[in-house]
């Protein structure tokens, strides 16, 4: 899976391929090996290239064989139901697909703007001392071992959010169900919380990266014409830097799907669906993480597989539609220049 | 005509033969995988085994009693090692008799945080299930008061913990639950992983009682091991009796003396709600898992070794890692079923 969360960078780095600004376009002649030892190393970076998409193709093939028993027993009704029951034997992962999905977003609704505004501050506007440890200690976030968040979350976090945030704002707008009690601590929320400061650093990163490829003399042109920063900003990274942070958006938003130890410790693990975020919810991987070292029979191994299988597919799916929209997006910037 | 190829295996065959004759004189490595739960316990008396004992190697993964089973079942290790007894299915699966030695008592205490309140709190068994299928919600609902007339209990909601992951202790807890409560028995059941009625998951006993540290209101379930060493307040527990018993290691092991009397021959024997006086409800065995007919004499001869010092002077060192012993009626009782093991030689 670290195979498709890698992707999106490159993708990110294509609208400077796209926009031509690199002045040597040529591409290199094909094939001209004469020395056997290029041949020989050639073919070896072939094999290994072969080695990686076949672990992808063996990996996905592994889950679908280990998930049969439960293909067999759910079909498709796996993905509606929101039954699951160990003892009876009865598996729906609806309520997990829900909670992955859902904190997920929550994370990207917080981490996105975060770090795009601390990204364009670093990059246009901070002085240049502040540059470096600003963007270090941000990029020091990716460093910290998951446990360590879903510690801080249980410990710190979750009492602070609980009495700051979750309870008064549910005792004001508890009439919307999005906010509805009763509180807790351990919520979706918090799990969106977590996520996003965990994702945060590669948002922020990527950004950088894109927002530093845009041309000085584009942005002086813009300023000399009489523009203010705003305008600046608003005509250059809308013409430009689009495509980039929605690729560093997916980046993120990969990360997010997969994260287990942080989610599981502050979710509250309740397979329900609930609408309101302040009240527990499940993830995918956490129900993975949680019960596959003592789920005896094979109906239950199969099921937890299953999950896995689905996950591997979402990341999958969303990744393929990422590079979909991002192809949408790079072909619509270059028509606007 | 022999070729090179078939010449070379041969030698390589004659130098693994020689090299596996001398390595005689090596210690003898014993692997088994499974429970958590007994795990700080096994490792200590590997440990001290090993010292007494050098020519013995253990090696213990700590993988889940799911897992112990599974390998045990397949051959892949020499013993295994369990909180929840195998099912008859299961048993039917292995290909030959495995023996459930029992080698600890554990016991689950009922942990809670309710503010003002450190100690003291008195539950029956009626209204703990109740709370853990909802239809308790406060704690000063007029069950819990009339159990607790000299406690001030809150206008809180009780905001129920448990396990989210498969665990001994939850099958133990849920087997409580199942007995003394016939709506637990029809809605819920028993197992290591259950569909909670409510209540928030915690990963480990860490997690439960994170949760119930962090959550004014909440009361969950640990093992007590992890209560004691937190210094949790814990609940006393209504027995069969009608005494409120509180979890502690007496107690735990009276419930393996009252379970003692009616002990079945393959020590597969639940001990919640067990009877006498000062017996605490909410205990269990946790039990190694060997094969009666042993296929390696040495490793057998070794497995037998271990197995009647875990349950004799093993036995002396369960209560400094906070484990019950075994009640001397069950000692011996265990000890005839492990003379039945057939070690070949």
């Amino acid at each position: 899976m670290s195979r498709d969360e890698e992707r999106p960078p490159s993708a990110a780095a294509e609208p400077m391929k796209a926009e031509g600004d690199s002045p040597s376009g040529h591409r290199m002649p094909k094939r001209v090996v004469h020395n056997p030892g290029d041949l020989l190393f050639e073919r070896a970076t072939a094999l290994f290239a072969l080695g990686v998409l076949s672990l992808a193709v063996l990996l996905l093939a592994v889950l679908i064989r280990e998930s049969l028993p439960a293909i067999r027993a759910f079909g498709a009704g796996f993905l509606f139901s929101r039954t699951w029951d160990p003892v009876a034997e009865d598996f729906g992962a609806l309520p997990f697909i829900y909670g992955t999905v859902v904190s997920s977003l929550i994370a990207l609704v917080i981490a996105v703007p975060l770090s795009v505004g601390a990204a364009i501050f670093i990059n246009e506007f901070a002085p240049e001392r502040l540059k470096t440890p600003v963007s270090f200690m941000a990029e020091l976030l990716a460093a910290v071992p998951s446990v360590i968040y879903g510690l801080w979350g249980i410990f710190v976090l979750i009492p602070v959010l609980r009495t700051y945030v979750m309870a008064p704002v549910s005792r004001h707008l508890g009439w919307i169900p999005l906010f509805g009690g009763p509180v807790y601590g351990p919520s979706m929320f918090a799990a969106g919380i977590i996520l996003s400061i965990m994702i945060i650093p590669f948002i922020l990163s990527v950004s950088r990266e894109v927002l530093a490829t845009i041309p000085r003399l584009q942005k002086e042109a813009v300023l000399s014409l009489g523009g203010t920063h705003w305008e600046m900003l608003k005509i250059v990274i809308g013409q430009h830097a689009i495509p980039g942070i929605f690729g560093a958006t997916v980046l993120g938003l990969g990360r997010a799907l997969g994260e287990t130890m942080a989610v599981t410790m502050v979710i509250g693990n309740r397979p329900e669906i609930l609408l309101s975020v302040f009240r527990p919810g499940y993830s995918m991987a956490a129900v993975i993480a949680n019960e596959f070292t003592e789920a005896t029979t094979d109906l239950y191994l199969a099921a937890l597989v299953k999950i896995g299988l689905l996950l591997f597919l979402i990341t999958f799916v969303v990744n393929l539609a990422a590079k979909a929209i991002l192809k949408a997006m790079v072909t619509r910037a270059a028509r606007g220049i | 005509v022999r070729t090179l190829p078939v010449r070379l295996a041969l030698i390589g065959l004659a130098l693994w033969f020689a090299a596996s004759t001398a390595a005689c004189a090596a210690p003898l490595t014993v692997t088994g995988a499974g429970a958590t739960f007994p795990y700080p316990l096994y490792s200590k008396w590997f440990y001290e085994y090993s010292n007494a004992h050098p020519g013995v190697r253990f090696n213990y993964q700590s993988i889940g009693s799911g897992g112990g089973i599974r390998q045990i079942t397949a051959r892949t290790i020499d013993f295994g090692a369990t909180d929840a007894p195998m099912t008859d299915a299961e048993m039917a699966k292995a290909p030959g008799k495995i023996l459930h030695i029992p080698t600890a008592v554990g016991a689950v205490a009922v942990v809670y945080n309710i503010e003002g309140v450190q100690a003291g709190l008195r539950l029956a068994p009626d209204v703990l299930a109740d709370m853990y299928l909802g239809k308790i919600t406060r704690w000063d609902d007029p069950r819990i008061a009339s159990l607790n007339p000299d406690i001030r209990l809150p206008r809180r909601d009780v905001v129920v913990a448990h396990r989210s992951d498969g665990a001994g202790t939850t099958d133990i807890f849920t087997n409580y639950l199942s007995v003394v409560s016939e709506e637990w028995k029809t809605r819920v059941g028993r197992g290591k992983s259950v569909r909670w009625p409510v209540g928030l998951g915690g990963k480990g006993n860490e997690g439960v009682a994170g949760l119930v540290r962090q959550t004014p209101g909440a009361v969950g379930y640990v093992e007590i091991a992890y209560a004691v060493q937190n210094r949790m307040p814990a609940a006393a527990l209504k027995n069969r009796e009608g005494n409120f018993v509180l979890p502690t290691l007496e107690s735990t092991s009276a419930a393996a003396a009252g379970a003692a009397k009616a002990m079945p021959e393959d020590f597969r024997v639940s001990l919640v709600d067990a009877p006498g006086e000062d017996a605490y409800p909410i205990a269990g065995l946790t039990w190694l898992l060997v094969y009666r007919d042993q296929r390696d004499p040495a490793k057998g001869k070794a497995i037998v070794s271990f197995l009647k010092w875990a349950i004799h002077e093993g036995q002396k060192m369960s209560p400094e890692l906070l484990y019950a012993p075994l009640p001397k009626p069950v000692v011996e009782q265990v000890e005839k079923a492990i003379t039945t093991i057939d070690v070949k030689g």
